[in-house]
């Protein structure tokens, strides 16, 4: 009898172990899929609570489009820095420094509205090349490097812009054709959901299709590996250091425009914003897997809460908490589908994508 | 390839000392010895991670200097290192060409050629023998560890390598699939490259070996071609030159 049942299922293990596979490479699609599955829930969620409340209107819908496409335009390069194991708290003050920036030269200084936007993006350059070359050159934490960028770069725009024009808060008004450009509304939607859209597709196409898309995978995936393999991993890192810091300077711009103000100190809740919708949109924190698809979706789930809430009629004190929620959920999804990949592996350890990597200037 | 009197020091620590060896296509040359013999220098020294404090590389004849890695893969000398050097959440069609992506489109528009790399990746995972990995989009992740090795194989010879340097492929692997790496050295070999097996595992070694190299401290304690030591000498040699008998007998 036993040796019966041993012998019917000898040739099942490697079925077994094929259907697996196939089922891992299935739950690793999954992982957009979940974003997805997220952000319908949230949909489905304040439709119901808030549907009768207007929450379905074209005012709500076009509310939670601006907050996601706001979010989303910085949230997407920090998800790919993300993805290339890297972080940037720097996004914050990026984003104040820049809009009191396009605030100062155009309401203080009279300076052409696209030069002081040029300033602006060099702000954000100049900032993600301080990131870049230092985490590149040290080896530091990107997380503790950019965090101190934030703090230095948030001192510095308050104090100059005190300096400068005695007020941290300048008043600005762009007309004309460049006032469509950063400011323009279309009923209730912002333009910044063009900028999002535009910045969106591009890094699709840059993370999905292009080469260095690989690269930026490869760079947060096994660092040794991608080095060996030839890839330029600190142009890869440097590369995507300004391209946050140029979204956020991008966004404090629209910010001054579409508010007719630019503050020196707003914008520093992207710090974290950003980071939690690349993780809810299936970014792996350590690193290595992630799609821009993802993060929109992250976003767009954002987006909906934020706007929902306030809908429901019932207090906003509880957005944090539902954001933390949505973020503990998401972490153990993420860290479900990573162990589920790896299991198979043999010669790397379930944890190797990241400890291998760990820091750089050893080597 | 030749190695010629070559001599490697960090400091006053002599890793390496006046190794000599040579490789010829169409065999596999073992190089063997105990955990901190020189092994490691010796093929950082070959795949240009380590520049020789003295002597020289001889490449075709030619003496060369290898200024980095990069320079030792385009002159053919390629290196698969233990753990592959693979990215476990990207495919295999992405990691076969990591860093020398195939490109097509033009200005913005180029982009990387997915479908050739596909095609190109399964064909040539296919030709080393493994016929379970049946789409190019999978994981590296989900592969076994001799399906990597087969990977990394694949991809060195694919770019052209003509001098293979294997560091244990097989020391992280169970019976069956080290059988199977053994094969593909030896399909390697067949191709007309020459390879290099670093390797733990005198078994291993005396399977697929044509020409022997043993290191001692830094030193090349013996050399010889298939076929003339023992598989008792081979093991001594191995144990640093004591008799392996001898060492069972300090334990008793």
């Amino acid at each position: 009898m036993q040796t019966a049942e041993t012998i019917s299922i000898v040739p099942e293990p490697q079925l077994g172990v094929r259907r697996k596979r196939q089922h891992i490479a299935r739950l690793y699609q999954a992982t957009q899929l979940g974003a997805m599955l997220s952000a319908l829930a949230v949909f489905a969620f304040f439709s119901i609570t808030a549907g009768d409340k207007g929450f379905l209107t074209l005012a709500a819908t076009s509310g939670w489009l601006n907050a996601s496409a706001e979010l989303a335009l910085i949230a997407i390069p920090v998800g790919l820095l993300m993805i290339a194991g890297e972080f940037d708290l720097s996004v914050g003050s990026v984003v104040g420094a820049s809009s009191i920036t396009m605030a100062l030269g155009v309401t203080v200084y009279d300076l052409p509205v696209p030069l002081v936007f040029l300033m602006c993006l060099a702000i954000g350059v100049l900032v993600g090349l301080f990131n870049g070359m230092l985490v590149n050159s040290t080896g530091l934490p990107s997380f503790i490097v950019t965090l101190a960028a934030n703090y230095v770069l948030l001192g510095l725009a308050l104090g100059l812009s005190r300096a400068l024009a005695g007020t941290s808060t300048v008043s600005v008004d762009i007309t004309g054709f460049w006032g469509n450009v950063f400011g323009a509304t279309f009923g209730d939607l912002n333009v910044t959901v063009v900028w999002c859209l535009v910045l969106g597709l591009i890094a699709y196409w840059v993370l999905s299709r292009m080469s260095i898309g690989s690269w930026i995978y490869a760079t947060g995936g096994n660092l040794d590996g991608a080095i060996k393999a030839g890839v330029p991993t600190q142009k890869v890192r440097l590369a995507l250091f300004v391209t946050t810091g140029v979204a956020a300077a991008i966004v404090g711009a629209l910010q001054a425009a579409l508010f007719n103000s630019g503050n020196a100190v707003q914008g520093q809740g992207f710090v974290f914003q950003a980071p939690i919708v690349a993780v809810i949109g299936g970014v792996l924190l350590v690193g290595g897997y992630g799609t821009v698809q993802g993060v929109v979706l992250g976003t767009i789930t954002y987006g909906m809460v934020n706007i929902g809430l306030f809908y429901t009629g019932w207090t906003t004190d509880w957005l944090s908490t539902f954001i933390g929620g949505l973020l503990i959920v998401a972490v153990l999804a993420n860290d479900f589908v990573r162990k589920a990949a790896l299991r198979q592996a043999s010669s790397i350890p379930a944890s190797a994508p990241r400890t291998t990597i760990k820091r750089r200037v050893q080597a | 390839m030749e190695l010629e009197d070559v001599s490697k020091a960090f400091g006053s620590t002599h890793a390496l000392q006046h190794a000599s060896m040579e490789l010829h296509a169409g065999e596999v040359h073992c190089l063997l010895g105990d955990n901190g013999a020189g092994k490691s220098t010796l093929i950082k020294v070959m795949s240009g991670v380590y520049v020789p404090s003295s002597g020289r590389l001889l490449v075709d004849g030619e003496p060369v200097t290898l200024a980095g890695p990069r320079q030792a893969q385009d002159l053919g000398i390629a290196t698969v290192h233990q753990d592959v050097g693979m990215i476990p959440l990207m495919s295999v069609a992405r990691n076969f060409y990591l860093g020398r992506e195939p490109n097509k489109g033009w200005g913005p528009f180029r982009r990387f050629d997915a479908a050739r790399a596909r095609a190109t990746a399964l064909d040539e995972v296919h030709a080393m023998g493994i016929t379970r990995v049946t789409d190019a989009n999978q994981l590296v992740g989900t592969l076994s560890g001799g399906e990597r090795q087969a990977l990394g194989i694949a991809r060195a010879i694919h770019f052209g390598a003509k001098v293979l340097i294997l560091d244990e492929p097989t020391s992280a692997l169970g019976v069956k699939e080290a059988s199977v790496v053994l094969k593909q050295i030896d399909s390697a070999r067949s191709r007309g490259l020459a390879v290099v097996l670093i390797t733990h595992n005198a078994s291993h070694a005396l399977s697929i070996g044509d020409r022997f190299t043993v290191l001692i401290q830094g030193q090349v304690a013996d050399q010889w071609a298939r076929g003339e030591r023992t598989r008792d000498e081979v093991l001594d040699l191995m144990a640093g030159g004591e008799s392996v008998e001898d060492l069972f007998e300090k334990l008793d």
